[in-house]
């Protein structure tokens, strides 16, 4: 178990964002976390790299205690996060935001060391021939791109990825399916926040399901897209709804 | 070959101000002497002001504080204990640092307009304090007596020492500046200066690298005011923590580009010269500082990036070479 989430709960004046999250990750898994919009997917994500202190509960990585240290000291210790809100080193260029990643993350390379691994990063996200571009003069397909890499680069163990496909035309949601069976592949972890279900039921081998702050669901994509538990939180959205219908048929 | 080209141009900035910096050395003009000594008093203090404006974000208002500082430390010393003016200078430089450090801690977690409001808080507390401290000799100041000179050869020679000093410094605070930007503290200072959050979030300590950056624009700052105060043998609180000076510097990064090694020179060595032209044209004469107020609205509206970072902009072969 990499990673273990226990009884985590957030709150925000009146809203309770979290209540009693707990779920724990297997090294090497994909785990996807799906719910409906202000579920608490992305406070979830905040408060495991330590954006958010829990007012309780405990965040465990690798047999460590991490609750509550600082953004940077996680990091340090190897969860790399790419954002819902695309967030580039605007006046920076391509190939130095993903230094950024690969010097201060898990390995704190020297800039040498670190030139080679973007290198190689870039390569593998396929935008080696943009390295010398300002990130703010990128399309929004190709800053989610920068958001992978820079993440990649810091060689991290866990990667959360957070709705890393919205926005995408389908052929660059399929590039970027393909990216992250790749990433996994090179044996890094990966949990991922997702609104397109087809993909997230493809991709991942466990599903947890939140719904106002609460986990109501966990288990195969089979056994979540089936339980009416589900099904009704999304009634909400009917169009979910009716996709995770079709899904279980 | 790709990382030799910047090296290249390092030494091909700091040959150009060694060359300009003999000229007076070989006609022996001790009124271009001094000229020169302003402009390059001016280049440390824009380069400083740049490491933790223009790498990092913060935009001290109220840097001066250090020249002031450095100026008072290093006079103290010299007036008091007969330190050399070397190890004075030196001395102050590490105390300036000291202080920015201890203050960074507390005053660096504010952001935008409330640190640059905090620096010149800064700037008039210990102006005041300076001004009411008596071994800092109060409202009246410290002054040198003649004395002090002979042990640099006389008043005539300290002049001359003075200036060779101020040009070692400037071309050590422009090779400083160039190596911290192209170093990974320099990348980690560009993160935060780009979204604190995010660089947060890749890795990197915010507070210790925003108080490292502090500490190092303090240094600089306050071995020209040692030099400066040294070869004036007076220091009193108002021109040592002048907040003008401080706003001057500010419109001198902006001018050449804040963010680049070259920028802050090329704004001091203009901004200096216009001055200058200003200062001595009857017709402008009083004028000079509304001139410079309306160049700082010009760039602040137009030209942001200021005229290296324009050029560079403008270039895309520059960016190769100019830094």
């Amino acid at each position: 178990m990499i990673l273990a989430v226990q009884n985590i709960s957030k709150r925000f004046g009146g809203l309770l964002a979290l209540n009693r999250v707990s779920l724990s990750v297997q090294e090497g898994e994909i785990l996807g976390i799906i719910g409906p919009n202000g579920a608490g997917k992305t406070t979830l994500f905040n408060v495991i790299n330590g954006v958010y202190p829990p007012q309780n509960g405990q965040v465990t990585f690798r047999g460590e205690n991490i609750t509550g240290l600082p953004p940077f000291a996680i990091a340090q210790r190897g969860i790399a996060r790419a954002h819902q809100i695309v967030r580039p080193l605007s006046e920076l260029s391509v190939k130095e935001n993903v230094t950024v990643g690969a010097c201060f993350g898990r390995e704190h390379l020297a800039l040498g060391a670190a030139a080679r691994v973007v290198d190689e990063v870039l390569e593998f996200v396929g935008m080696a021939d943009k390295r010398d571009m300002l990130a703010s003069k990128l399309n929004v397909a190709q800053k989610k791109r920068l958001e992978m890499a820079r993440a990649l680069a810091s060689r991290p163990l866990l990667i959360l990825l957070d709705e890393v496909l919205a926005g995408l035309n389908p052929h660059e949601v399929t590039d970027m399916l393909g990216l992250i069976r790749k990433i996994r592949e090179q044996g890094v972890t990966v949990i991922i926040i997702e609104h397109l279900m087809h993909a997230v039921m493809n991709l991942s081998d466990r599903v947890v399901v939140l719904d106002y702050g609460a986990k109501i669901a966990e288990g195969t994509p089979q056994v979540v897209s089936n339980d009416p538990k589900v099904i009704e939180a999304y009634l909400g959205d009917p169009k979910a709804a009716l996709r995770l219908l079709e899904r279980s048929t | 070959m790709k990382s030799t080209r910047p090296q290249s141009f390092l030494w091909l900035t700091l040959l150009i101000i060694v060359a300009i910096a003999l000229i007076p050395i070989l006609i022996d003009s001790a009124s271009l002497r001094e000229d020169l000594f302003l402009t390059l008093m001016l280049v440390i203090l824009a380069s400083s002001i740049n490491i933790i404006m223009g790498y990092t974000g913060y935009v001290s208002f109220g840097h001066i504080v250090f020249f002031g500082l450095g100026g008072y430390f290093a006079f103290f010393l010299m007036l008091n204990y007969q330190v050399h003016f070397v190890l004075a200078a030196l001395a102050s430089g590490v105390g300036a640092s000291v202080f920015a450090f201890l203050l960074g801690i507390p005053v660096l977690r504010l952001r935008g307009a409330y640190f640059a409001l905090a620096t010149i808080g800064i700037n008039e507390a210990v102006r005041s304090f300076v001004t009411n401290f008596e071994p800092f000799g109060g409202a009246v100041g410290m002054f040198f007596n003649y004395a002090v000179y002979d042990a640099y050869g006389g008043a005539r020679n300290a002049l001359w020492f003075a200036y060779y000093a101020i040009v070692v410094v400037a071309l050590v605070t422009v090779t400083a500046s160039f190596l911290i930007k192209k170093s990974k503290f320099g990348l980690g200072l560009m993160a935060i200066r780009e979204d604190q959050d995010t660089a947060q979030v890749l890795g990197i300590d915010p507070t210790r690298y925003k108080v490292l950056a502090y500490a190092c624009s303090a240094f600089f700052p306050a071995l020209a005011g040692a030099i400066f105060f040294f070869k004036n043998g007076i220091i009193e609180p108002g021109p040592a923590f002048a907040l003008l000076r401080s706003i001057e510097g500010l419109v001198m990064v902006m001018l050449g580009g804040y963010g680049t090694v070259t920028g802050p020179i090329v704004g001091a060595v203009v901004y200096e010269r216009l001055r200058a032209f200003l200062i001595t044209n009857p017709n402008f004469s009083s004028l000079h500082l509304f001139i410079a107020g309306l160049l700082l609205l010009v760039i602040v509206l137009f030209a942001t990036a200021g005229v290296v970072g324009w050029l560079r902009q403008r270039v895309p072969l520059l960016r190769r070479y100019l830094e």
